[in-house]
């Protein structure tokens, strides 16, 4: 059943192909991300209205409300890369555990200065030790403990596996992460959006947060292409078909 | 399957839901000590299946909303007082200092401090906790006839009013 179902997905196994795929999506995804980026905040940091309660300074939501929704999915996929990774050895989906941590890692950062920056004025404190604030520090650690073991092994494979079985026990934490606000009491709030309701933020502050969203999606996956195609470059380097690539590009310069 | 794929699928899941397993186990176990502070009935009615009731002198910290009405302050300081509710018991709260800016009765506000007696609490810090709901300042009023004043321009006003 299993073979089957993801029969189509094997030639992408192929690191060769891959990159030339990566290469072909790069463009489109970083354009498309750039663009939503730009319409998105602009919308949201200049034209949308101010907030009943909190004036001018909820506009944060555009840049942390996203980024923190990211840095939870971006984790999710390089688990599932690494699980792949791990059982089936495909290497490809190794090397996208390294290509995906460092941008997850940076996401994460953004979420948690962005949350001190607004808590500052909000809430009366840059940090607090509740649920919520403390489970994405976790994920922040979970990111850098995993970039960090797979650099830590003289052999590369080694440290890779290693590093893969941390991404997928890091998986308990996003649950953790996602329904700490509702499972104990914490000062931060409950979810706005993400949640099987409707959304409490109001339509015109709502479109340019999820055009600022479908903006941070973009750009993790143009980021995360980009990285794999190195990965995928280092990791190749001695094969012929890199050696080709080279020279050809070395061709077109001379 | 291979068997060696079959081998290692069983062993990675394995690992993973006996580790989740053991993490959930240890959550569960701290499920109240993750709380970051204590609502006013969990105070004066105790926590938990144990009814635990914190000890007078305890640092704690406390949740609620802010009674209508209940802001006292000092003429001549800082000091202000005003009560915490949730579902039913009333705990109040002293406190010397700027509040923050979200600070207003109705307000979700959590506060830490030393318990003074059953239900005084003398606090150190207060933090405003707001909710979830965003909307133009229009909206807001037209929905729930909330028109939030920031305390700055409230001052501003309460000073014009006073000169003749």
């Amino acid at each position: 059943m299993w073979g089957s179902m993801f029969r189509w997905l094997d030639p992408y196994a192929k690191p060769e192909t891959l990159y030339h795929l990566c290469g072909r999506l790069l463009p489109y995804l970083m354009a498309l991300a750039v663009f939503t980026l730009v319409l998105g905040n602009i919308w949201g940091l200049a034209f949308s209205p101010a907030d009943y309660q909190q004036g001018d300074s909820y506009r944060i939501i555009y840049i942390h409300v996203p980024s923190a929704i990211w840095s939870m999915g971006a984790y999710s996929s390089m688990a599932i890369a690494a699980f792949i990774g791990l059982v089936w050895q495909i290497r490809v989906a190794q090397w996208a555990v390294l290509a995906i941590a460092p941008v997850g890692a940076i996401y994460t950062a953004i979420a948690l200065i962005t949350g001190a920056a607004w808590g500052k004025p909000m809430w009366g404190t840059w940090w607090v030790w509740d649920a919520r604030l403390t489970s994405e520090l976790v994920l922040l650690f979970l990111y850098l403990g995993v970039i960090a073991l797979a650099g830590a092994f003289s052999e590369a494979a080694r440290g890779i596996k290693v590093a893969s079985l941390l991404a997928i026990v890091g998986v308990v934490n996003l649950p953790i992460i996602h329904f700490s606000v509702e499972w104990w009491n914490t000062l931060h709030q409950g979810a706005t959006i993400t949640k099987f309701a409707k959304p409490s933020i109001d339509s015109s502050m709502l479109w340019p947060l999820l055009i600022s969203l479908s903006g941070f999606a973009l750009l993790l996956a143009a980021l995360t292409c980009l990285r794999l195609r190195s990965q995928i470059l280092i990791f190749e380097q001695h094969r012929p078909w890199v050696r080709q690539l080279v020279e050809s590009k070395n061709g077109e310069q001379n | 399957m291979n068997p060696r794929r079959q081998k290692r699928l069983v062993a990675v899941t394995a690992f993973v839901l006996l580790l989740g397993g053991a993490i959930g186990a240890m959550l569960y176990a701290l499920q109240q000590n993750i709380d970051l502070f204590y609502t006013p009935s969990q105070l004066i009615d105790g926590m938990g299946k144990d009814k635990v009731k914190p000890e007078i002198g305890q640092r704690l910290r406390i949740g609620g909303m802010v009674v209508k009405g209940s802001v006292r302050r000092a003429p001549d300081s800082l000091k202000v007082s005003f009560d915490l509710v949730d579902t039913g018991p009333i705990v109040t709260v002293e406190y010397e200092g700027i509040l923050p800016d979200l600070f207003r009765e109705g307000q979700g506000i959590v506060a830490q401090g030393v318990l003074v007696d059953a239900t005084t609490i003398l606090a150190s810090e207060v933090l405003a906790k707001h909710d979830e709901e965003y909307m133009p300042p229009e909206v807001a009023e037209a929905m729930k006839g909330i028109k939030h004043v920031p305390p700055s321009q409230l001052y501003k006003e309460s000073d014009k009013g006073q000169q003749p």
